[in-house]
């Protein structure tokens, strides 16, 4: 199985990676953009077949190791 | 006072760190990462600045899982006292010794510069030989120093006097340097036996290469 896993900083922690952008992609004129924010994206292949475990496993994963949670939220997609 | 420097691989700022302390009439040991104990006749623990596994996935987030660490959070846990500086304050946050957590600078850039900070509170075991609303000369060089944490975990650190040092010009007004939460540069768990500050004190330790303020505030360390 495959797990994908994407990291974000909390709502309401300033990004300043996206708040960048957001300028650049103001600056070359694309209009309507109201956020931008810039995360991570960590893909896993798993060895197991059973999607509950998998899913267990990798939100264990992420508290410990792949997302810090004081400043970041994560979620998982299992495929 | 014996002090245990830490390696890992892609610290740069060991030798500097073993250099103030022995200039101040020291002993050190470096303990590489993978040792799962800590000399026992220790002083003190530094975790020293650098790049420890090139800053991958977040700065500090892989090296505290190194075997050391699992020493050093006993030896913190039963009062022992441990520094970390630049990476190594942002390996301690990971680590849970220390609250809060370390972000990108707001400005997206390295900064690398002399810059004065304010004593904000002497009443634990590193400051206690300066003096409160002191301005110090030292240097920082970071990419991820700006210090994050919520409203709630701000108060409980102004409450306890958990914030040790913060950015300032050279009169002590507050000055936003990174983007850090109220412009802190250096907090300490709430029992005060582990600091962590973004500044680098060991490299201020000469007044030919510009301040030798870093003498003053670690000088109280072994105090």
């Amino acid at each position: 199985m495959t797990a994908i896993v994407n990291v974000f900083l909390k709502e309401g922690v300033l990004d300043p990676q996206g708040k960048a952008t957001h300028h650049a992609l103001d600056s070359l004129g694309f209009e309507g953009v109201n956020d931008v924010r810039i995360g991570k994206q960590i893909v896993l292949q798993l060895d197991t077949d059973d999607k509950a475990k998998a899913e267990a496993e990798v939100k264990e994963m992420c508290e410990t190791l792949l997302a810090n949670t004081v400043i970041e939220d994560y979620n998982i997609e299992i495929k | 006072m014996k002090v245990a420097v830490l390696r890992f691989p892609g610290t740069n700022c060991e030798f500097d760190t073993q250099y103030a302390f022995e200039k101040l009439g020291h002993e050190t040991e470096l303990v590489w990462h993978e040792s799962d104990t800590l000399p026992s006749d220790i002083d003190m623990v530094v975790v020293p600045g650098g790049f420890s596994y090139g800053d991958y996935l977040r700065s500090g987030a892989i090296a505290r899982f190194s075997p050391v660490m699992k020493a050093v959070t006993k030896y913190a846990n039963e009062g022992g006292k441990v520094l970390g500086i630049c990476n190594g304050f942002q390996i301690l946050t990971e680590a849970g010794l220390l609250p809060g957590a370390l972000k990108r600078n707001n400005n997206l850039h390295f900064i690398s510069k002399h810059q004065t900070l304010r004593v904000e509170n002497t009443d634990n075991a590193f400051l206690n030989q300066c003096e409160r609303g002191e301005v110090l000369n030292i240097p920082i060089a970071h990419a991820d120093g700006n210090y994050y944490i919520d409203d709630e975990g701000l108060e409980n650190l102004e409450a306890n006097g958990q914030i040790l040092v913060r950015y300032c010009d050279e009169d002590g007004n507050r000055v936003v340097v990174n983007g850090s939460v109220t412009s802190i540069a250096g907090v300490c768990n709430e029992k005060k036996n582990v600091f962590g500050l973004m500044p680098h004190p060991e490299r201020a330790l000469e007044s030919i290469l510009g301040s030798e303020d870093g003498m003053k505030m670690l000088k109280g360390f072994g105090a």
